[in-house]
């Protein structure tokens, strides 16, 4: 558990630094953790966990900046995976849902599921959604991998303006998913 | 989108991020806040015109010590209440401190005062007008509270909108206690603190409406 614990939180600081093939990393671990995590107390909705994985590593993603690297990783990672689980159940109006049990304390790292099963919510259909100042920096920076001094050339957008974009129009993939 | 290629997309190119953004946050916040309430302070009330005197007076330090004390404190748990995970800890309970000194000096000053002149020490000249006056200078701390507060990540929104609130009401106190005459503990511990608690429930009724992410 611990040795996880480390593992992972020494690949989210590269992460953080910069280093995007340990972020990479780090993000498919903590989804098979999330996956194992959520499945674990979805077992109502199973069709909708790998919709609540997903929406959780964007969290995770978007409100990285709030991780303290004196703080233990797993109470982080346990905290935003929680909040948007009772969000999602909110959601859903599940008041049955609401009986499922939240309140244990985290073993989020304790089990991990890789099987990712099929999305219902499909994230590509709602960042064509997105206005062209923020659609335009995430289509070509994060999906086709241009720089982000390409991607100003290319749009005719400063590079500022480039980075706030996909910065807020990630935020309003998640604020797309909150409804 | 399968959860692989959602990887990738959050990965691809992703920037740096610098640590201590909480804080550089904060940081700004309350600088911004605190520039508002005096330019308010000074605009709509005035700087009180016997300042330099009133300073030699221990009291005015108490006057203006009170808020900043519950300020610190209120920063620290708004700082923790930001962060997914982090307990709020001992920060509620030190509130308790302040608040707790400035009762014990209202007590004295209340038994001290013969029995026609205790009212009087709570009401003083301005007790109608002062909550309503802190509560106002405090807005342009209450909206630069919640911008941080909304950027980054609370998972309590009633705790984490409360003391964006009481962070913003002891900014407007504290530029308050630049005009107000008032001296007396009796009068602090009543309507000063009525006057951080109205911004402190106001942001405790916003939280859940404004702080989701």
């Amino acid at each position: 558990m611990s040795a996880r614990e480390q593992h992972l939180k020494e690949l989210l600081l590269r992460g953080l630094s910069g280093e995007a093939a340990a972020y990479a990393a780090f993000l498919k671990d903590l989804s098979a953790f999330l996956r194992a995590f959520l499945r674990g107390r979805l077992a109502r909705v199973p069709d909708e966990v790998e919709d609540l994985v997903q929406e959780t590593l964007l969290a995770v993603h978007n409100q990285r900046h709030t991780y303290d690297a004196a703080q233990p990783l797993t109470a982080w990672v346990h905290a935003i995976a929680r909040y948007k689980m009772i969000d999602f159940l909110r959601r859903r109006a599940g008041r049955e849902a609401m009986n499922d049990p939240l309140e244990d304390d985290s073993d989020l790292l304790g089990a991990s599921d890789e099987e990712a099963r099929e999305a219902k919510r499909d994230m590509a259909t709602l960042l064509a959604r997105l206005p062209d100042r923020h659609r335009l920096p995430i289509q070509l920076v994060k999906i086709e991998g241009l720089s982000v001094a390409e991607a100003a050339k290319r749009t005719g957008m400063s590079e500022p303006a480039v980075k706030v974009g996909i910065h807020r129009g990630l935020k309003a993939l998640a604020a797309f998913i909150r409804g | 989108m399968e959860t692989e290629k959602l990887i990738a997309m959050l990965a691809s190119n992703a920037e740096p991020v610098a640590p201590g953004a909480v804080r550089r946050r904060y940081g700004a916040a309350v600088v911004g806040g605190g520039f508002g309430a005096l330019l308010l302070m000074v605009v709509f009330y005035g700087v009180r015109p016997d300042l330099r005197q009133a300073a030699g007076d221990p009291m005015f330090w108490v006057k203006l010590g009170f808020p900043l004390a519950l300020f610190a404190a209120a920063l620290v748990a708004a700082t923790r209440l930001a962060r997914p995970g982090v307990r709020l800890g001992w920060t509620a309970e030190a509130l308790l401190v302040p608040v707790g000194v400035i009762w014990l000096l209202a007590a004295a000053a209340l038994m001290a005062a013969p029995s026609g002149e205790r009212l009087p020490l709570v009401l003083g000249s301005s007790w109608a007008s002062c909550p309503f006056n802190i509560a106002f200078l405090s807005v342009p701390a209450f909206a630069a509270a919640f911008w941080t507060m909304k950027g980054l990540a609370p998972t309590r929104p009633v705790l984490a909108g409360a003391f964006s609130g009481l962070l913003a009401g002891t900014v407007g106190a504290a530029a308050y206690s630049l005009h107000c005459p008032e001296m007396a503990p009796p009068f602090l511990g009543t309507w000063y603190v009525l006057g951080m608690a109205l911004p402190a429930a106001a942001g405790a009724a916003a939280g859940p409406l404004l702080l989701r992410w």
